[in-house]
């Protein structure tokens, strides 16, 4: 009976709450149903303040081409450069707090790449990230580049993957001598959120699809249970259809005919998400031109996934493109989408008109000769 | 992460007298200890279970082939169904039967997705039988041009535990935990029997994939194996790994050399042996259309009867399926063509 009376309360509560909060949840919905969604703002400039992290290798020389192709095209944006160079601090590596807080702040930041440090006891910087701002989906588009020719040329994916939990949860016991276990953890909350914001992204992109891609025929609970938490969000965005597919299906076509995914965003658990994006990126000839995005809870990062290339650093001979393309995603995210609009189809231009590339595009330009070519198109 | 060990090579020159590989089936399987022997009148008795989606339709294209080329094999046939839940008698008599026969043809069952369905009969017939090692050859076909050109690879797969354990539980409302089980025991039998076959096969080299410490994503090596797989997939040999990563590449590599319809499969114990598509789709989607290309079903019934010792009969058939292939006036749609599953059947039939 006790129960009954305080439900009851708890229930009356609850509904002169929502009353009062109706009018505002309705006018920040759009903002607040996504965790991380881009809220920050402009500073006394009228710009947006972003941190950059230039990175090593290769990173400086195309970090300083995206600065540059920025000012020329007059994004509204102030860079904030920061070394993550990792320090040492309470006899622990780590990344400088500085570097951290200024992430913090403007809640963006673009990433060159980083050197992996050889040693033990080194705490993983991109885990180090990930943890930090809770950077929960992975967002690689990978789409074909006119006048770069790879093996195919009919790629246009979109993959969104789950980035906390699934198989790499991290938690692995040797239960006897010889067996090993490996935990592969699911939550609804963090099922939630990663379909959520696939479900923003295509609504906002216009592909208007989202697939969800999992085994729930074998792992019947915990695959299922992500799926069933796609689902759920596809009825909060009925304007966007959504169907799922088995991992299997997904592997073979996306070899056999990646066009067939040209309209849809694909959505899915940790571990299937890093081979299918991964194996997209080989479809259209590697990491180079690859754009990535990190959507956290407090802040965003995104980067370029390649190597730091350590072997012509300083020679002004590296490809800025992909830095470049995971800025464009970033300014989407910022929604400056005619920025994003205007510097993309300047870099593709050049690359597709094919007189100034760089000599992994097979051309013999500088990144600088490249870097200008763009700015002349804008 | 990808570890490849090459076979030393006064080892491999005393097996080139083996000969190279000529078709994708022509292969040798370890381990089996009990082939079979045959029975009266020198024929023997398989189990047949069709399948779900287009097995039907493939396995009855093996049949009319094993008809016209007298191959001295009588079927024992099953049809059991995995949208039904009603079919568990049926499927345990065919186990049962397999139990008997120790050699079988299969098609692909259908598992349903839903919580509330039967756990998934392909799993539990390799299970039961301890068929450990899948094995799925990735080759291109001359006359089938596709993307990637001399590719020939083996994928041999552990079958029996990893993230297939099914052991799952819902720790609290909202939070699943699922198993992935891994033992030396299994681990180092499959890695025996890669060695085995690459040795046997004349296969030059061991390719491990494997993802051992998942803690580092950026050197998720794993992954490095996919992407070389689909932009330089003719450095392969012989790839061997455990269960989820085997489903993953097997579909990759089917990808690469032209789809489900032509990549042939089988699982080995140390008893029974179980022939079956490699890439191991139901194809529901182009069921009852007389459409379905049943290259993959008889290439694997082909690596069956030179399991029996039929080698004689396997290289007829293969031939004939080369030849129609080859002479490219008669494809399935998946082929680009327009003919049909009897149209194929026929023509290798004519070939024989």
């Amino acid at each position: 009976m006790f129960a009954t009376q305080r439900t009851a309360v708890a229930f009356k509560g609850l509904k002169a709450l929502s009353a009062k909060t109706a009018m505002r949840s309705m006018a920040s919905q759009a903002a607040s149903s996504m965790p991380g969604a881009f809220n920050a703002k402009k500073n006394a400039n009228g710009n947006y303040t972003v941190t950059l992290i230039p990175g090593d290798g290769i990173g400086p020389e195309i970090s300083e081409s995206v600065v540059k192709i920025y000012k020329a095209a007059g994004v509204p944006i102030e860079w904030e450069p920061v070394s993550v160079t990792p320090v040492l601090k309470n006899g622990k590596v780590a990344i400088p707090d500085e570097a951290l807080h200024s992430v913090k702040k403007n809640t963006v930041a673009l990433k060159g790449p980083l050197a992996t440090p050889v040693g033990k006891g080194h705490v993983s910087l991109n885990l180090t990230l990930r943890r930090t701002f809770n950077l929960y989906a992975n967002v690689r588009p990978c789409k074909s580049v006119v006048g770069f020719k790879t093996p195919y040329d009919n790629v246009d994916t979109v993959l969104i993957r789950e980035n906390t939990e699934g198989e790499y949860s991290g938690i692995e016991h040797e239960v006897v001598d010889g067996v090993v276990q490996s935990i592969k953890l699911i939550t609804k909350d963090a099922s939630d959120r990663c379909a959520r914001y696939a479900f923003n992204y295509a609504k906002e992109t216009g592909r208007n699809r989202v697939t969800a891609v999992h085994k729930a025929n074998i792992m019947k609970l915990s695959d299922g249970l992500f799926l069933a938490s796609c689902q759920e969000v596809a009825r909060e965005f009925p304007e966007v259809k959504f169907d799922d597919l088995l991992l299997d299906r997904a592997c073979l076509q996306i070899v056999q005919d990646p066009s067939i995914y040209a309209d849809t965003v694909m959505v899915m658990p940790n571990l299937y998400g890093d081979i299918l994006s991964d194996m997209s990126a080989g479809l259209i000839g590697g990491l180079g031109l690859t754009p990535s995005g990190n959507i956290g809870r407090d802040a965003s990062i995104f980067e370029a996934v390649h190597g730091t290339a350590p072997d012509i650093a300083g020679q002004d001979k590296a490809n800025p493109t992909a830095l470049l393309f995971s800025s464009v995603l970033m300014l989407r995210h910022m929604n400056l989408n005619s920025f994003a609009d205007q510097i993309e189809k300047a870099t593709l231009k050049v690359i597709a008109d094919g007189k100034v590339l760089t000599s992994d595009l097979g051309g013999r330009s500088t990144n600088t000769e490249f870097t200008n070519a763009i700015i002349a198109e804008l | 992460m990808l570890r490849t060990i090459s076979l030393s090579k006064s080892l491999t020159s005393t097996l080139t007298k083996m000969g190279p590989r000529a078709m994708s089936t022509s292969t040798i399987l370890p381990q089996v200890q009990d082939v079979p022997s045959s029975k009266l009148g020198g024929r023997y008795t398989v189990t047949l279970i069709p399948g779900d989606g287009i097995g039907q339709e493939t396995a009855s294209a093996v049949k009319t082939i094993f008809k016209a080329a007298n191959v001295p094999v009588d079927w024992e046939q099953f049809d059991v169904s995995g949208y039904t839940s009603a079919d568990d008698k049926t499927f345990k008599q065919s186990v049962e039967s397999l139990r008997r026969n120790k050699v079988g043809l299969k098609g692909i069952l259908y598992t349903p997705v839903s919580s509330l369905g039967h756990s998934s009969f392909n799993v539990t017939i390799r299970k039961d039988l301890d068929m450990y090692a899948s094995l799925v050859l990735c080759k291109n076909i001359p006359g089938y041009p596709t993307r990637h050109e001399g590719v020939d690879f083996a994928i041999i797969r552990e079958n029996t535990e990893g993230e297939y354990s099914g052991l799952e539980h819902q720790s609290y409302p909202g939070v699943v935990e699922s198993l992935k089980v891994i033992t030396r025991t299994k681990s180092e039998r499959i890695a025996r029997f890669a060695f085995d076959f690459a040795l046997r096969n004349n296969r030059k080299k061991v390719t491990c994939i494997h993802k051992a410490n998942i803690m580092k994503l950026a050197d998720g090596l794993f992954l490095n194996t996919c992407r070389e797989l689909v932009s330089k997939p003719q450095q392969f040999d012989v790839m061997v790994m455990p269960n989820l990563y085997g489903n993953i590449v097997s579909n990759v590599g089917a990808g690469l050399v032209g789809g489900p319809g032509i990549v042939p499969g089988c699982n080995i114990g140390r008893e029974y042996a179980m022939f079956e598509p490699g890439c191991r789709h139901v194809g529901k989607d182009i069921q009852g259309r007389n459409t379905a290309n049943p290259s993959a079903m008889i290439l694997s019934s082909v690596m069956m009867l030179r399991h029996l010792g039929l080698d004689d009969h396997a290289n007829k058939i293969a031939n004939a399926v080369s030849k129609t292939i080859m002479g490219g006036a008669v494809k399935t749609p998946d082929m680009g063509g327009s003919s049909t599953t009897t149209d194929f059947t026929f023509a290798v039939i004519s070939n024989l």
